[in-house]
């Protein structure tokens, strides 16, 4: 029984170190992605093209101006160029935003207590009209602050930000790229390693001898749990030591987690072995039903609360939603096994629902 | 002692039924040819006996045991080897053999030895270490078969072994089964080709999924006055075309 089993591993590992091409996509693919998104893909917008057009001249003006330039945030391209030309600058893109000091800018200072200052923005990117505003008006409160004294606010809001206090993406996109990574593995390599010997027919080999069902579904996922446990664990070192994403929480815990979805990977990639006859339709099934929901409705960048209520549901059978409350919970705010018990149970009804269908399908016969 | 019995077996898809009624019985130690045209129902019938298929209605019981809940058993007893190509490509000649040895539950012990004694036998003992890949067809055939054979199976069901096989390695084919058939094991073989049928102690000829001929080549040349199995085979098929109501 056991040497069967046994068997049926040591086969797919050779299987699997023998197509050097598919391993080292499986081992590289995972460190293109937190490299690109690590390093590439950021939310955050730094130097900003932008154009000043001081009308005043006077050193309250170039004050502020020079209060900009200190930040990385904006890069001045061009300066006090004519209003007419305002359009064109946008229209070519040479500038995202053209600040416009009037010429009463420094008078104005002294005697009005509201001082307008003009800002264009070219929000045909709304996300990063939005930072443009929301970076200059800080800039602006703190050159306020430092030149008037006189200024009294009723009340100021003091924000501590916890867990990510830099506000840095990767460690949002760290622990998201694991989920994505493990389900892709998971499914991806279990339903080809099946469909595979349907195609080229030795399962009909398989099926002829006295092999249990459930030593062929075995022997044939523990090779690719292997496989999502390491690639997983790579991300994830790599997460902590390049990018100093924290491992707070318990680490067995996380490991838990980890084999739970990593099954529900499994499963669901058993599934879609058992209803497919080709590997191109294997791929293709899975491809659209992993990475697809994965990406964009479980919250891996948007959140799921600001979805339309319908998606809200939806998101909550895609196995990627709970995981990835789970990781980014025990990675970056450290949460007990007791925080994450209605995550971990969606989890496990989701893999105990996938694993007992997909093992009642698994036929031992030729249809 | 007889190795296969089959009785009234019948296999339906949808409403297309690939055998009908199918009645014969294999003697153990025979060399029994299943002779037809593509689709005429040999393979179907050859997965109902090996526990692929599940029959539709009628008996069939392999080295005595029941096909619809002895299977497990009968798994154990038997070897197949199908159309398909049953080995890994990717993996050795003695990483295919080690698999299939231990997916029948022997020891590492048992493995090693057989191994050695495939090896030997075949005389593939320098390309041990090579992907089966690279092997010429007729050589990947026989290591097919015995890797089938590395549980010492008493019955071997063999669906056409050498289709797309040069003369030659066909021949080789043919000497390897005759060796087994005198160390007393039952061998059941489909072909399309005619020469082979004359190999075979006794052939049957499907036809539509029904049996229309069964006896030794000897027999059926007499029988329809000819000198080969391949016009007996033409003439059977043109009797059956003529008559489709006789079967």
């Amino acid at each position: 029984m056991n040497r069967i089993l046994f068997s049926i591993i040591k086969k797919e590992f050779w299987h699997i170190l023998r197509d050097y091409q598919t391993l080292m996509v499986i081992l590289a693919w995972p460190v293109l992605m937190l490299l690109l998104f690590g390093y590439a893909v950021t939310l955050e917008m730094r130097q900003i093209e932008t154009v000043v057009v001081d009308q005043s001249h006077t050193p309250q003006s170039r004050d502020f101006i020079n209060a900009l330039a200190s930040t990385s945030f904006f890069k001045m391209v061009d300066s006090d160029v004519p209003q007419h030309d305002f359009e064109h600058i946008l229209q070519e893109r040479k500038a995202r935003c053209i600040l416009v000091l009037s010429p009463d800018f420094a008078q104005s200072l002294q005697v009005n207590p509201e001082t307008k200052i003009q800002l264009l923005i070219d929000a045909s990117d709304p996300n990063a009209a939005n930072y443009i505003q929301n970076y200059l008006m800080q800039i602006s409160a703190q050159y306020n602050f430092k030149t008037n004294t006189k200024l009294v606010l009723p009340f100021v809001v003091e924000p501590r930000i916890l867990y990510n206090p830099d506000l840095k993406s990767y460690f949002f996109f760290v622990p998201g790229l694991v989920a994505v990574i493990i389900l892709l593995i998971s499914a991806l390599l279990t339903s080809i390693a099946i469909v595979r010997e349907k195609e080229v027919g030795t399962m009909e080999q398989i099926l002829v001898s006295p092999v249990h069902p459930i030593q062929i579904i075995i022997g044939k996922t523990i090779p690719y749990t292997v496989i999502g446990f390491l690639d997983s664990a790579l991300v994830l070192l790599m997460g902590h030591y390049l990018f100093h994403v924290p491992i707070i929480g318990s680490l067995w815990l996380l490991t838990f987690s980890m084999f739970l979805y990593i099954v529900t990977g499994l499963s669901f990639g058993l599934l879609i072995s058992i209803i497919t006859n080709s590997q191109q339709v294997a791929m293709l099934a899975v491809l659209m039903s992993t990475m697809l929901p994965t990406i964009m409705m479980s919250g891996f960048i948007f959140p799921v609360e600001s979805m339309p209520v319908l998606f809200q549901y939806v998101s909550v059978i895609i196995p990627a939603t709970h995981f990835l409350t789970i990781i980014r919970g025990i990675l970056l705010k450290g949460s007990a096994f007791a925080d994450l018990v209605p995550q971990l149970s969606y989890l496990a009804l989701i893999a105990g629902f996938l694993i007992t269908l997909s093992i009642r399908k698994f036929k031992t016969t030729l249809e | 002692m007889i190795a296969v019995e089959v009785k009234e077996l019948t296999r339906r898809f949808g409403n297309f039924t690939a055998v009908k009624k199918v009645s014969f019985s294999v003697r153990k130690g025979e060399i029994f040819g299943f002779l037809g045209a593509n689709g005429a129902g040999k393979t179907t019938t050859i997965r109902m006996l090996c526990g692929l298929l599940v029959p539709s209605s009628g008996q069939a019981r392999v080295a005595g045991l029941d096909v619809y809940t002895e299977y497990e058993q009968i798994k154990k007893n038997i070897g197949y080897m199908s159309q398909r190509f049953s080995l890994y490509e990717d993996l050795t000649v003695r990483e295919n053999i080690r698999f299939y040895g231990g997916v029948y539950g022997l020891s590492r012990a048992q493995i090693k030895e057989r191994t050695e004694e495939l090896l030997s036998f075949l005389k593939l003992h320098e390309q041990a270490h090579k992907l089966t890949a690279s092997l010429p067809l007729g050589w990947k055939q026989r290591l097919a078969l015995s890797t089938a054979m590395l549980h010492n199976p008493q019955i071997i069901f063999l669906d056409e072994p050498t289709s797309g096989v040069d003369p030659v390695s066909r021949k080789n084919f043919w000497l390897l089964i005759y060796q087994l058939a005198s160390e007393g094991r039952t061998i059941f073989v489909t072909t399309h080709f005619m020469d082979e049928a004359e190999y075979c102690n006794r052939v049957s000829i499907m036809q539509d999924g029904v049996i229309a001929e069964l006896d030794s080549p000897q027999e059926l040349k007499k029988k329809y006055h000819a000198s080969n199995m391949q016009s007996v085979f033409m003439n059977v098929v043109k009797r059956a075309q003529n008559e489709p109501d006789s079967f």
